[in-house]
């Protein structure tokens, strides 16, 4: 009996400690392992293809990833299609947002429809936009060419590719970032709009003045979430492109699956991302310091 | 009571227990290939008559790839059998020992340059299955109402591919991809004198190998499909299927699939299947053997897997195989009166002349091909990119060929061969 009550009385003790427990397991096991692993993978030389051992060479695959220009190459399409998918993203989500955050028939189904390419599957979703996008049989090109624009290569020209592979980004993660700016209008007090009415402003300038100050917390918000994502994208370009033509649509990631699973250099892909898992937070860290002293 | 209870339940438990042992299992990873597809719809033969059950995984082959190192490597896999690209993965696999040595098994209907390449410190590690050599295929139709004949040097193909391509119609296709387009390119660079690797180092910086890559990217950038450079054999056979190439130089492999009712609007009567067309050096198509089976060293059921790959290897399944337009490796089906009757002629045809002239290697044979291929595919893509007119390109060979040499000296297979 004494036993008893006294396991009892340890369970409740120690009940801060035990709830908590599968959650951090979980973080730790699936999350830090992973993170500290690849950390201690990148100062090492580990490869597959010389059927030799690992051993440790501590910052000398750093020295060699971070000065190759492909690598520099790739830092930069990583950057310029975050800059570009976001930026489209945030504009169109806005003016869906402002246009959702209006009464109006048929508003629900609009929702509905406009919530779709957010559940899809971003695989599914590539091998669908390359036949779309194909230059031959694809449809975007029957649709240009009927009204009379020459053919475009889309992702088969490294001019257009990065731009085309924004578009099934925009396409798919406009509605996110809408749907977080709806939620923001919505909650916006009406008071400012009415005196604003009163004392005679135009649409134009109530929204320059009055909405988007209201709403630029919750427009950076969807912001970090967005660029985080975006900078870490890689289905939709591994699946439509896997980084071509040539390397024309490699960001960072693409390169760390071509090192690892193609080349099999485990070491130096082991930079590549530990560089990216800097850089996403560097820029997240970035982000919400603005957010802070926007709202001080 | 209580005591007969325990027993009865201690009896159903071993019972449950040593049934399960008693269902043999294998796990079995295929590709996406006609043989893959022609295997799994067999595997249930093979169940019925053996009572192992196969656990079949199917994958693309550079996912097939990356499934098969990751596991390997980890030391987690449960794969007992697999299908492997023998130029691909053979030599990266066998160092690091992931094969299990084939020696139970009966090679002597295989050809000799088949074996040269799965064999390792004398003995096999997998089994040939499929070979492949370099075919032009070309839509007879259009030949005809072009009053065209079949091209039989590459200058006439030029010359076809420019009076055949429209808008609607490219008039030839070939991979542009970058690192897929290299095993294709082979034949163009052997036709033309060239290699990829010579005596265990990088050549395809010589004048002849420029001379095919320069001729191959005029070729694809004036004639070829738009976008072709992201276009591999998943894209353009489609695009043949379609209707919307005249010629296409790529494996013999297709052929099943290009004139598949299901799939395609072009007919089997439309379709030709020629030689690759001569260079300077004469028609030198490349003749490799595509795929190989092979049992995975850390099977904890070695046994049941040689059975079944003697099984999924056999004559019996290659005829089968044969008789549905895929080329198999082993000699004897080749000679069965049946098959030679019924296969398309001009797959019997081009098969004899690869066997005669052909190159056993469609790639630079070495462990660390992957990135290799994606160093040639750079000056693939340039010269494409240029239609062969850059100025550049023979530096760009130079500069790859170096960084391949560099592979070469980092695995240890420099200057080996």
């Amino acid at each position: 009996m004494a036993m008893e009550r006294n396991k009892g009385s340890f369970l409740e003790k120690n009940l801060h400690i035990i709830f908590p427990m599968p959650a951090v397991i979980f973080v730790v096991v699936m999350m830090l392992f992973p993170v500290v692993y690849t950390l201690f993978l990148s100062f090492t030389n580990w490869n597959l293809t010389s059927g030799m051992p690992l051993s440790i060479v501590f910052l000398k695959s750093y020295q060699k990833v971070l000065r190759e220009p492909r690598f520099i190459a790739a830092l930069g399409r990583t950057f310029s299609f975050t800059a570009l998918a976001v930026v489209v993203e945030t504009i169109l989500g806005m003016i869906v947002a402002l246009i959702l955050n209006r009464e109006f028939k048929g508003k629900g189904f609009a929702k509905l429809i406009m919530l779709l390419p957010l559940v899809s599957t971003p695989v599914a979703i590539g091998i669908v936009f390359n036949l779309f996008y194909d230059p031959t049989i694809g449809l975007a090109n029957f649709v240009l060419t009927r009204f009379g624009f020459p053919r475009q290569a889309w992702t088969g020209s490294p001019v257009t590719v990065i731009p085309s592979l924004a578009i099934v980004d925009i396409w798919q993660w406009t509605p996110m970032i809408a749907l977080i700016l709806l939620s923001g209008l919505a909650s916006l007090s009406s008071e400012p709009y009415e005196s604003a009415r009163v004392d005679g402003a135009s649409e134009w300038q109530i929204f320059w003045r009055i909405t988007l100050p209201m709403v630029t917390p919750t427009l950076l918000t969807a912001l970090i979430l967005r660029t985080i994502d975006a900078l870490k994208t890689f289905d939709i370009i591994y699946a439509m492109t896997g980084g071509g033509p040539g390397y024309a649509s490699e960001t960072l990631n693409v390169m760390a699956f071509k090192y690892s699973f193609e080349y099999f250099r485990m070491g130096q892909a082991s930079v590549i991302l530990v560089f990216l898992f800097m850089l996403v937070l560097f820029m997240s860290l970035l982000i919400v310091r603005m957010r802070k002293s926007l709202e001080l | 009571m209580m005591k007969s209870k325990l027993m009865l339940v201690i009896l159903v438990v071993l019972t449950v227990l040593s049934a399960g042992a008693q269902q043999k299992e294998i796990r079995v990873l295929l590709a996406n290939h006609p043989y893959g597809d022609l295997l799994k719809a067999a595997i249930p033969e093979y169940e019925k008559a053996t009572g192992v059950k196969v656990n079949v995984e199917s994958l693309q082959e550079s996912q097939l790839t990356t499934k098969l190192t990751t596991e390997f490597a980890t030391r987690s896999s449960t794969v007992d059998v697999f299908m492997t690209r023998p130029l691909q993965e053979a030599k990266m696999f066998y160092k690091n020992g992931w094969n299990e040595p084939l020696v139970n098994y009966d090679f002597s209907d295989y050809p000799q340059n088949a074996m040269n390449i799965v064999t390792f410190g004398g003995k096999p590690y997998l089994v040939p299955m499929i070979i492949e050599w370099e075919v032009l295929y070309y839509r007879i139709d259009l030949f005809k109402k072009a009053g065209l004949s079949v091209p039989s040097t590459l200058t006439e193909l030029e010359l076809a591919a420019k009076k055949l391509n429209s808008d609607d119609i490219a008039g030839i296709a070939s991979r542009g991809k970058g690192a897929a387009a290299v095993t294709q390119l082979s034949s163009y660079i052997y036709s033309y004198g060239g290699t990829y690797l010579d005596k265990g180092k990088a050549a395809f910086d010589s004048k002849e190998a420029l001379d095919a890559i320069r001729f191959y990217g005029k070729l694809l950038a004036n004639y070829g499909p738009k976008g072709v450079t992201n276009l591999s054999w998943e894209n353009i056979l489609p695009l043949f299927q379609a209707g919307k190439v005249a010629m296409w130089t790529d494996a013999s492999v297709f052929y099943g699939q290009i004139v598949d009712p299901a799939k395609s609007q072009v007919n089997a009567d439309m379709v030709g299947i020629a030689n690759f067309p001569a260079g300077s050096k004469g028609s030198i198509p490349c003749f490799p053997v595509a795929w190989g089976m092979a049992v995975a060293r850390q099977s904890k059921n070695k046994a049941l897997a040689m059975d079944f790959i003697k099984w999924a290897t056999s004559q019996e399944l290659a005829k089968r195989a044969m008789l549905a337009n895929i080329p198999m490796a082993r000699n004897s089906v080749w000679k069965d009166s049946e098959v030679r009757s019924k296969v398309h002629p001009g797959l019997i045809a081009t098969q004899e002349h690869a066997a005669k002239f052909g190159i056993a290697y469609d790639r630079p044979y070495m462990s660390a091909v992957g990135e290799a291929r994606d160093l040639i595919g750079e000056v693939i893509i340039e010269s494409i990119n240029t239609a062969g007119a850059s100025s550049k390109l023979e530096a760009l060979a130079k500069e790859k060929a170096a960084a391949v040499n560099e592979l070469l000296q980092d695995t240890g297979e420099y200057g080996v061969y």
